[in-house]
């Protein structure tokens, strides 16, 4: 019976998945080329606050280092894109081989901070994860030989097939890569948290004595959800360096993996469709700032000091305005609010926001607000 | 059946909304016809560049940017180019690589601007570089001495500016070679291809055990004590810079406070007296007899035809914002895309403006001629040293010209040029 429910939710992510992907490529043949671009960075943010989302809201395990392991991901394509190039390889290869080692290495990062943190509670693995980040700098730059420094190194990217045509735009290119790379993303987490291991997860996050009488290795847990959160960050990572053919230490500073936890606070913590909301907010609200900016401003002088730090400033508000107001984060919002315009009906159906043990969702808010 | 569509409903709603807004915020870009030239119209054209407004290396850089603009505007106050007025587009990397690949893809792929002017940063400029050529921008006289500009073959659209690191360090260490052939000379530069690129013209005249101690900084760590400590331990008493002016006063300041007082020899990117003198406050008498080298004319050189046009210019189009080696720079920038939009003529398209650049007819007021040919994109090719007293800073001794080669370092022997008389170039 279980068992027949298990297969039933793998179709129906499949099904979910795949008409997501036709939305999406029907998205990108209707943007201009920027927004492909948006569209591109969104989805590979959307690889790190997925992976982040089900870290931290269902393992209960805080993370500020997620910005770490994306720049482990990205210096991991980066480095094995150079090598695949001098070895002559051409693509597919040449992209796929550098996104593997991607993933490969922020697993492998993710797997030694996991051990430890395992270890660890609330602030303590907050501060080792914390350390993770500020690092990465002095790395790039003691290492300026192998990683170049502040300047960074650069991705090879071959332009998009020729059997898509001559004007295809690269853009449009990049987008299908990130948007797949998401999409497999989000399918495989929606099944593993839906999975007999996301609900060894919320146990282990709502009272791990409890888990460990019922039998969950609750060490072996949490390592592996680390592992799974930190390839999925790794991802992110590959996916960004794909897109802007390049990787440089500036692009995963302390004030990004403080971003990527308030794109998944805002979301709605624990919840996938949440963290498409957050990675669409991590994208948009620059621009929007920068918009504002330039209107607001009435010398060009003042506009030249809000510009680097006004988004600063409105996501920080918008994250104590979401927590006050909704502690569920945007998603929670929506949820209710389909709720609402669908009473009166039958028990919830189960699906990709809405797992099984829907009453054990408020408890998300409380727990990301207490480590 | 029903229960299944229903859990659909969704997701589905929510990827559409999805394109709603992405699409509604796409309409703002507006469409041009394919056949139309990017950015340019019967009346306008639009140019775009990334400078570093905030951030490290803000000191000084971001007041180049008013420069241009003041000049442009000058130049649109008397009709334009061509009947075209230019609006130029600044927008803000804080001189971190990743936010230029944003913005400038901003700049090309949305505004649609016709090319970028002047992009600032070697480790930021860097970094675009494939975009640009990919998408066939003009990447006109980037911002930054490093011989990356100068690949004509590898990318054939992006051209320099300034006399290259390389020159300049050939320059510098003529000088030092000729004026203080015993002391001990060590280097300080920027952990990237501006730090590279000046300590390898250093070396190439004064060989490789000329630079005795040798550091690097990032400019995302603003402690340089460790780096000015070692030299200072070293023994050094000619330390080459090749720094940013932040760091260049960062780096003076600190050896006051070691009591460590070489005699220091910057790049002209991280020499302007008035920036690093305003960014060491009371401790400026600390710069008496700093030297640098530059291509470019003294700001404080009030006898120079250029100087006074463009203090003439910054006083009606800048709000008459501090005149400084910047100034002159922002303006020269100006003065050089307005002479090339000049010499070709009504019919503008990128390919036609890349091709008259190539012709090599540009000059400005640099100290040396331009570079420009359809096998060389490097910019200036020379420099002259320069020296502070009290609070001026004068250059003095020959004009120098050479490359970022073999070729050795030589008197310049061209004439000075004359701006027109109107400040306009000629078509």
């Amino acid at each position: 019976m279980l068992d027949r429910l298990a297969r039933h939710r793998l179709a129906r992510h499949l099904l979910i998945a795949v008409v997501a992907g036709a939305g999406l490529v029907a998205l990108t043949y209707a943007l201009p080329p920027f927004r492909n671009y948006q569209l591109a960075t969104m989805a590979a943010y959307l690889c790190a606050t997925a992976g982040l989302t089900v870290l931290v809201g269902l393992s209960g395990q805080l993370s500020l280092g997620h910005g770490a392991l994306m720049a482990t991901g990205a210096y991991a394509c980066a480095l094995t894109s150079a090598e695949l190039g001098d070895a002559g390889v051409t693509a597919p290869l040449l992209l796929l081989g550098p996104l593997v080692a991607a993933i490969v290495a922020a697993a492998v990062v993710g797997g030694v901070v996991g051990l430890a943190g395992a270890r660890l509670h609330g602030p303590y693995l907050a501060g080792l994860t914390l350390t993770l980040t500020i690092v990465v700098p002095a790395i790039t730059t003691t290492f300026a030989d192998q990683l170049g420094g502040d300047q960074g190194l650069s991705v090879l990217v071959e332009p998009a097939p020729a059997g898509l045509g001559i004007a295809f735009p690269l853009e449009r290119w990049q987008a299908w890569i990130a948007c797949t790379a998401a999409l497999l993303t989000m399918l495989l987490l929606a099944n593993l948290t839906g999975s007999r291991f996301g609900r060894e997860l919320r146990a282990v996050r709502d009272d791990e004595v409890a888990a460990r009488l019922a039998g969950i290795d609750v060490g072996r847990t949490k390592v592996v959800v680390f592992v799974v959160s930190a390839a999925a960050a790794g991802l992110g990572g590959g996916i960004l360096a794909v897109l802007t053919q390049s990787v440089s230490p500036g692009a995963f500073s302390l004030a990004f993996s403080l971003f990527l936890l308030m794109a998944v606070v805002i979301g709605g913590t624990g919840s996938l469709a949440g963290a498409v909301w957050g990675a669409l907010l991590l994208v948009a609200l620059p621009e929007l700032t920068a918009l504002l900016s330039d209107n607001l401003a009435t010398s060009p002088r003042l506009a030249e000091r809000l510009d680097g730090n006004l988004s600063l400033l409105v996501f920080g508000l918008v994250l104590i305005v979401v927590t006050i107001v909704l502690p569920t984060g945007l998603q929670g919002l929506f949820s209710s609010a389909a709720g609402r315009l669908r009473r009166p009906s039958r028990p919830s159906p189960v699906d990709l926001t809405h797992q099984p043990t829907t009453d054990t969702e408020p408890t998300d808010a409380q727990h990301t607000s207490t480590p | 059946m029903h229960s299944t569509r229903q859990p659909l409903r969704r997701p589905l709603a929510a990827v559409s909304s999805l394109g709603l807004i992405l699409a509604l915020g796409a309409c703002g870009g507006g469409g041009d016809s394919a056949a139309s030239t990017p950015g340019v119209t019967a009346d306008s054209i639009l140019v775009g560049t990334h400078q570093p407004l905030t951030g490290p290396a803000a000191a000084g850089y971001s007041t180049i940017s008013p420069a241009t603009k003041a000049y442009f505007d000058y130049v649109n106050s008397k009709g334009g180019v061509h009947g075209r007025k230019i609006t130029y587009k600044v927008e803000d990397d804080g001189y971190n690589p990743a936010t230029t690949q944003t913005v400038v893809r901003e700049l090309v792929l949305k505004d649609k601007v016709f090319a970028i002017v002047n992009g600032l940063g070697t480790p930021t400029h860097t970094g675009v570089l494939d975009f640009l050529k990919t998408n066939k921008v003009p990447d006109l006289f980037v911002a930054s001495g490093s011989r990356s500009w100068n690949q004509p073959e590898k990318y054939p659209t992006t051209f320099g500016f300034q006399a290259d690191y390389t020159t300049e360090a050939k320059v510098q260490a003529t000088y030092i070679e000729q004026n203080l052939p015993d002391e001990k000379v060590c280097f300080l530069g920027q952990d990237d291809d501006f730090g590279q690129d000046t300590l390898r013209g250093l070396t190439q005249i004064l060989g490789e055990d000329g630079v005795a101690e040798r550091q690097t900084y990032v400019t995302s760590n603003t402690n340089v004590a460790p780096q000015i400590g070692k030299l200072k331990a070293a023994g050094c008493e000619v330390v080459a810079l090749a720094t940013v002016p932040g760091f260049t006063a960062l780096a003076v300041g600190t050896a006051a406070r070691l009591e460590f007082a070489p005699q220091w020899i910057s790049t002209s990117v991280g020499a302007d007296y008035s920036t690093v003198a305003g960014a060491l406050g009371d401790a400026a008498p600390l710069l008496e007899g700093f030297l640098s080298t530059n291509y470019l004319p003294s700001q404080f050189d009030d006898a120079n035809p250029w100087v006074s046009l463009f203090k003439q210019i910054n006083t009606d189009f800048n709000d008459d914002a501090p005149f400084t080696g910047n100034t002159v720079y922002g303006m020269t920038v100006g003065y050089l895309f307005v002479q090339a939009l000049q010499q070709n003529g009504k019919e503008l398209t990128r390919d036609s403006l890349l091709e008259t650049i190539e012709d090599g007819g540009l000059d400005g007021p640099g100290l040396t001629a331009l570079r420009f040919s359809a096998d060389d994109h490097s910019g200036y090719g020379g420099a002259q040293m320069a020296k502070v007293t009290g609070s001026s800073q004068d250059y003095f001794g020959p004009v120098y010209t050479t490359d970022d080669g073999d070729t050795p370092v030589t008197e310049y022997t061209g004439e000075p040029t004359v701006p027109p008389t109107d400040g306009i170039p000629a078509a």
